[in-house]
């Protein structure tokens, strides 16, 4: 790729970008959330289109309008959201837009395709049941899928991007296993990630983004990752969070024999219980989907739990509403802020009193006092370093940094007496994620009791005071904060060890 | 935790008053806001008028437009029925508008104008010798909860089976004709020595005044405009209160732009939806009521006369904001009026209304049709003002 | 609200148990509704006849006894409803329960007297094949993940085309324009919805309105003054297929009918084959349910979509000249009264399956017909509900399936390209 450039309103995304990759290499590419990383692969694969620059395959200049193209040049693509239609089977998923045909009206020839998918998964051991459908598989074996749909393309370059988000540390490895394979059967691999440990372990040679451009080009025996997190970051950044010792005190949530189902009647949550304490960090490690998120839910009042009870400060709150939870001092910062942490149709200030417009001084009786709830959000705006014109601006025009810091900011400044976040810097940049988490230490300190559900284990590692890991439901671990090694958690993470 | 950062807000460079801010915010794209739904009504204009030159020839246009203008704002009467049929339209507008700012599309006000009309009429005919400061209110009030209960129908359907509403409200439109048509041909409503669906006449005493009775006009016995006008203005205020000042309409336009964060939020997303329907049809029941009671002083089948239809146009039109709906519904009463002195005056047909209203529709609804025919730069995207199928 | 004291054990019920329960109970209190009022009190014999003249092929039972046996179903139903429910057989279900009640209500009605079943069931496929073109015109498009609320306007367009281009050229090229006229609505949708993404809904109550003014105003500005010269085009006849017509009773409801009728039937299984067996089928489905991941396979999804909801309009446009060229034989206003819409619901009901939609077509067929029917029958009950029983069917069928059944996941949703 020679002298790569992508503007989008408002942001130059990749600036000039040169890249070059080689058969039977694996090139890692690292940069932090919104470096420019995927826009540049998405050029690559056909999915935009470049403002300037071209790419070359094989030396010669190509054009690809459409991913179509890309997939004729030998271009393969992992996606880090995966690419698969849930209500189709896997043979469906993997011959789609390629089907080998008979007859006159294009029917499909379901036997042959079983069989060639059956074929490309045993010559590369990715083990698969070609007549599964896909929405049942765990993420691990869809991933699987992805990787066989490129190979029965025949791509010759094979880009995986943020491949590891969705794996247990020990599914890693075997991942990694897989790659080098396929380097040594001759593919080119680009390997895009912002973790600095997996790519210093499996890279050949790694480039580093920032702010939409190549910032060095390094060799993984030459660099530590301090170095690549500079480089990444464009300033020293402390790995570590800075944090006294816990001083546990009461116990503020207590939660026992909490069993919660998902929206298709599966158990979700199984017979969970837990305590934490003020004044202590408590992290909850695992792979998304093993029942965090109905965790969260129920603790928080947005489902009803199908037994078993949940204290707050001594009282039982087990069937009661987000609303009385909030009143009740307890901050939540959702999963997904887009989802359902914020509106984005909505501006600034109606955001910030988004769980509180109903109680005094936002409102009085049924009338908003919205003249109150803008002074409020210039206060916080300040406060919390937001990056916003003012507090009338619609949330959608924030970066996702400023709109998380908006959550912290709505959620931390009143009253807090339990803490519970769930992912909470998932998909922002260093310098917004460093600001989170000296907040979240911060409201510890002054006493509050928190519960941070992650599935970056760094972020569990680096926060916690004592860890639970989840798995299937259960929490099949608890372990100290200073402790616990990613290893050992990585085998509870995986249901290996108990 | 909840520190007051008092002195971080001196600091701050002093800056216009809020409400300056709030009336005229400096983020307004007034593109979209006023220059969009203006190009649209006059390109739909342009498009009637090619209709107008297949029809009927290329000199058709000039006089069939003149005699809209002149049939709509030609002097007192024109002006009188414009704001006349425009009353209604306000009310159904205002109801369909509602369900959008909750993200429910609301194709039910003409089923909900008819049942809230005959619930009136009810009301209008019975109670010989009421006094009409109690008669009116309690026929108004009748007409209201008849259209708010067509609309609790499908508010509860949608809330608590995840029926889509937009197929619900269609087909209680279809029932609510079909009870019109029985209920006025029982004896107790019936006009007496009739056997067609219609009733009674309304007493006076639950009638509409009419206001501009002291206004002089030549070869006009007494202009129609009634009370109807003032109320439909009042409830539009009422509306937009609600809906912008009020916690309750917070809640309702967090439910139509984010679900899933409005129940982050701790609103009851189901009561708020049964609730934005009750509302709703109980301002189109209004609306019917305004006719009953009103112009035309009783119920017959078909009384609605598609107002329920163009306050979907008119609402889109009108950004979904009482005061838009206000302004639109004027200028399709405009439409309206106008065609009929246009249809009398030249030979082109009232439906074409129908299909100036369509287009405007669309060229609201799609924005960037508008700015790409006039090469108007940025603005917004077409909204999603609805959800498909699943809940 | 303060909290509950004591303990939390209990078992919540979700929307999907709620719904089934709701079922169930609907199920008793038909049960009950059947047993009192069509049961209790009723007399005499009801002659149900299958075959074409009197005394054919008469099926004769006692209305008491077929209300009786309606009732006992219906609890028992209700019971199995209520304890383990029927899965994914619950629509099929229903669809039998709504017709078997219609039975032992038509016993009711016509109880001392005889009832021509073969006419009537002949009726049912007759007033389906609107409904079910709407449907199928409806799976074409939401297939790929385009929801087309603007049937009733397609229907329209094709009504009036059919009645003009038929009386002025021949019945077969009114087919065809109409055909044509209603794929050019769907552009027009299509347009809207894919390229300025316009709410798909809203674009598809623009179709139906603009259909509506468009049909008026041509009607009222031509037709109405030329009427013999312009919308006289006449009624396909009948078109006996040899053979398959001689089949008792089935030949004569099934392969005695028009043209659109066994259009409709290929439809149905081209459709059905063309959609699960093809790779017109599998890449139109994958644009419906995840665009995205279509596009990075080089699908072009916005020419998938545009394809199928042309495709969608053909077939509505074709449905549409049923109206005139099938039934009435002659063009009035609004005359397609909501069929579009009810073939919404059947689509729905149908589970976005051409199959499916042809089965609750026919339910609503049925539904409809059987209105016609008590009508002459005149059993006291008022004109006016019985014409709203095919609106409270579609009404109860969306209330009671639309939260199972799965429409295809992009369904409604503009696809977005950089």
């Amino acid at each position: 790729m020679r002298n790569v450039t992508k503007r989008f309103p408002g942001v130059v995304a990749n600036d000039s970008v040169d890249l070059t990759i080689e058969s039977g290499e694996i090139l890692g590419l690292l940069g932090e959330n919104g470096a420019g990383k995927t826009t540049l692969m998405n050029i690559l694969y056909g999915l935009y289109s470049a403002d300037e620059g071209e790419i070359l395959v094989d030396g010669a200049v190509t054009k690809f309008d459409d991913p179509g193209d890309a997939i004729a040049a030998g271009i393969g693509m992992v996606h880090q959201h995966f690419m698969l239609v849930p209500v189709f089977d896997v043979t469906e998923n993997v011959v789609l837009g390629v089907e080998p045909t008979v007859g006159p009206v294009g029917t499909i020839d379901m036997t042959e395709a079983r069989r060639e998918v059956q074929e490309i998964s045993t010559q590369y051991r990715l083990e698969i049941d070609p007549s599964a459908t896909v929405e049942d598989l765990p993420v691990g074996i869809q991933q699987r899928i992805e990787i066989i749909k490129v190979l029965f393309r025949d791509a010759e370059i094979i880009v995986f991007d943020e491949p590891t988000a969705v794996l247990t540390p020990q599914e890693v490895e075997d991942f990694f296993g897989i790659i080098n394979g396929l380097k040594e059967s001759g593919k080119g691999i680009i390997f895009i990630t912002h973790k600095l440990g997996e790519i210093l372990e499996i890279a050949d040679r790694i480039a580093v983004l920032r702010r939409g451009k190549v910032v060095g080009e390094v060799v993984p025996a030459e660099a530590t990752e301090e170095q690549l997190a500079e480089m990444m970051v464009g300033r020293p950044v402390d790995l570590v969070v800075e944090k006294e010792d816990a001083d546990p005190g009461e116990v503020v949530l207590s939660v026992t024999d909490l069993l919660v189902r998902d929206d298709r009647q599966h158990t979700a949550v199984d017979r969970v219980s837990f305590e934490v304490r003020s004044g202590e960090i408590v992290g909850v490690a695992g792979v998304q989907g093993n029942g965090q998120t109905e965790l969260v839910e129920a603790l928080t009042g947005l489902t009803v739990p199908l037994s078993g009870m949940i204290h707050l400060g001594g009282e039982n709150v087990t069937l009661v509403s987000p609303r009385f939870m909030h009143r009740n001092s307890v901050a939540h910062v959702p999963e997904d802020r887009q989802r359902s942490g914020l509106i984005l149709d909505f501006d600034v200030a109606e955001n910030l009193v988004l769980n509180s417009y109903y109680d005094e001084p936002y409102s009085h009786g049924i009338r908003m006092d919205w003249d109150y709830a803008h002074q409020h959000a210039d206060q916080l705006i300040d406060q919390y370093d937001i990056r916003t014109p003012s507090s009338t601006v619609k949330v959608s025009s924030l970066s996702g940094g400023n709109q998380q810091k908006l959550i912290v900011a709505r959620e931390f400044s009143r009253d807090t007496k339990l803490i519970i976040a769930s992912q909470p810097t998932r998909g922002i940049d260093v310098g917004s994620i460093e600001y989170v988490h000296a907040r979240i230490v911060a409201e510890r300190d002054a006493g509050a009791a928190v519960l941070i559900v992650s599935s970056e284990l760094d972020e569990i590692l680096a926060l916690s005071d004592r860890i639970l890991v989840m798995y299937r439901g259960r929490i099949v671990a608890e372990v100290t904060g200073g402790e616990a090694t990613a290893t050992e958690l990585g085998l509870y993470m995986a249901g290996l060890s108990t | 935790m909840s520190d007051e950062g008092t002195e971080a807000k001196e600091n701050k460079e002093p800056k216009e008053p809020r409400w300056v801010e709030r009336v005229a915010p400096k983020n307004v794209d007034w593109s979209s806001l006023a220059v969009i739904p203006f190009l649209a009504v006059f390109s739909a204009l342009v498009v009637g008028a090619v209709f107008i030159i297949f029809t009927e020839g290329l000199g058709s246009v000039l006089p069939a437009y003149g005699a809209l203008l002149r049939g709509a704002f030609g002097g007192w009467n024109s002006i009188s029925e414009t704001l006349l049929v425009a009353t209604p339209l306000i009310f159904a507008g205002l109801a369909v508008a509602l369900g959008f700012q909750a993200g429910l599309f609301n194709i039910g006000a003409e089923g909900q104008m008819t049942i809230g009309g005959l619930t009136a009429v009810i009301v209008g005919i019975s109670f010989e010798g009421l006094p009409a400061v109690i008669h009116l209110p309690l026929a108004l009030a009748a007409g209201f909860v008849g259209g708010a209960l067509w609309g609790f129908i499908p508010g509860v359907l949608r809330a608590k089976t995840g029926a889509h509403e937009v197929i619900t409200t269609i087909m209680l439109n279809f029932i609510a004709f079909r009870i019109l048509d029985y209920i006025l041909k029982q004896p107790f409503t019936q006009a007496e020595g009739r056997f067609d669906p219609i009733s009674k006449d309304v007493l006076e005493s639950a009638r509409l005044p009419r206001i501009l009775t002291w206004l002089p006009v030549e070869g006009v016995e007494m202009l129609r405009l009634n009370l109807g006008f003032i109320l439909a203005l009042a409830v539009a205020w009422i509306v937009y209160w609600i809906l912008f000042k009020s916690t309750i309409g917070f809640e309702f336009r967090a439910v139509g732009a984010n679900p899933d964060a409005a129940k982050y939020g701790g609103m009851a997303v189901t009561s708020a939806i049964i609730l934005v329907m009750v509302l709703a049809g109980g301002l189109a029941g209004l609306g019917g009521s305004n006719e009953t009671l009103g112009v035309l002083g009783r119920a017959f089948p078909g009384f609605t006369a598609q107002i329920g239809f163009d306050a979907i146009a008119l609402a889109l039109l009108g950004r979904s904001h009482p005061g838009g709906v206000v302004l639109s519904a004027i200028l399709f009463g405009a439409l309206r009026v106008g065609g009929r002195a246009m249809q009398v005056e030249t030979d082109v047909g009232i439906d074409l209304i129908i299909i100036i209203q369509a287009l405007i529709i669309v060229f609201v609804a799609a924005p960037e049709l508008v700015r790409a025919i006039y090469r108007i730069k940025g603005g917004e995207e077409a909204r999603q003002l609805t959800r498909g199928w699943s809940t | 609200m303060t909290a509950v004291a004591g303990t939390a054990d209990f078992v919540r019920a979700p929307a999907e148990i709620r719904r089934a329960r709701i079922l169930g109970i609907v199920y008793l209190l038909l049960a009950t509704v059947v047993f009192l009022f069509f049961a209790v009190g009723t007399e005499g014999d009801v002659t149900f006849r299958l075959g074409d003249q009197p005394g054919d092929l008469d099926f004769t039972v006692s209305a008491q006894v077929l209300a009786t046996f309606t009732a006992v179903v219906f609890a028992f139903l209700g019971g199995i409803q209520l304890t383990k429910g029927f899965g994914a057989k619950t629509n099929v279900v229903l669809a039998i329960a709504i017709g078997l009640f219609a039975f032992s209500f038509l016993g009711w009605a016509a109880a001392g007297k005889s009832l021509s079943l073969i006419g009537m069931l002949g009726t049912t496929v007759a007033l389906a094949a609107p409904i079910a073109f709407g449907a199928l015109s409806g799976v074409m498009c939401e297939r790929v993940g385009v929801i087309n609320i603007g049937i009733e306007g397609m229907l329209l367009t094709g009504a009036f085309t059919g009645a003009v281009v038929g009386t002025v050229m021949s019945p077969l090229f009114g087919i065809l324009g109409a055909a044509i006229a209603g794929g050019l609505m769907a552009l027009a949708l299509a347009v809207l919805a894919i390229k300025y993404r316009v709410d798909q809904i809203i674009a598809g109550v623009v179709i139906n309105i603009f259909a509506l003014g468009l049909t008026s105003f041509l009607s009222s500005q031509f037709l109405v003054e030329n009427a013999s010269g312009l919308n006289n085009p006449g009624v396909l006849g009948p078109i006996r297929i040899p053979l398959l017509a001689e089949i008792p009773v089935l030949g004569r409801i099934l392969f005695d009918q028009n043209i659109f009728i066994y259009v409709m039937y290929l439809l149905v299984a081209g459709m059905t084959y063309g959609l699960f067996k093809t790779r017109w089928g599998l890449q139109s489905r994958a644009v419906g349910e995840h665009p995205k991941a279509a596009d990075t396979l080089g699908i072009n999804v916005f020419r998938r979509r545009y394809i199928n909801v042309f495709l969608g309009g053909l077939i509505a446009g074709f449905g549409g000249a049923y109206f005139t060229l099938g039934s009435v034989g002659a063009f009035n206003e609004n005359m397609t009264a909501g069929r579009g819409f009810i073939g919404l619901a059947a689509m729905i009901f149908g589970r976005w399956h051409p199959v499916g939609a042809l089965g609750a077509a026919l339910v609503f067929g049925f539904a409809d017909s059987l209105q016609v029917k008590l009508g002459i029958l005149d059993t006291g009950i008022p004109s006016e509900f019985l014409l709203s029983a095919p609106y409270l069917v579609t009404i109860i069928v969306v209330a009671g399936v639309v939260g199972k059944a799965r429409p295809p996941a992009a369904d409604g949703q503009p696809y977005i390209k950089e």
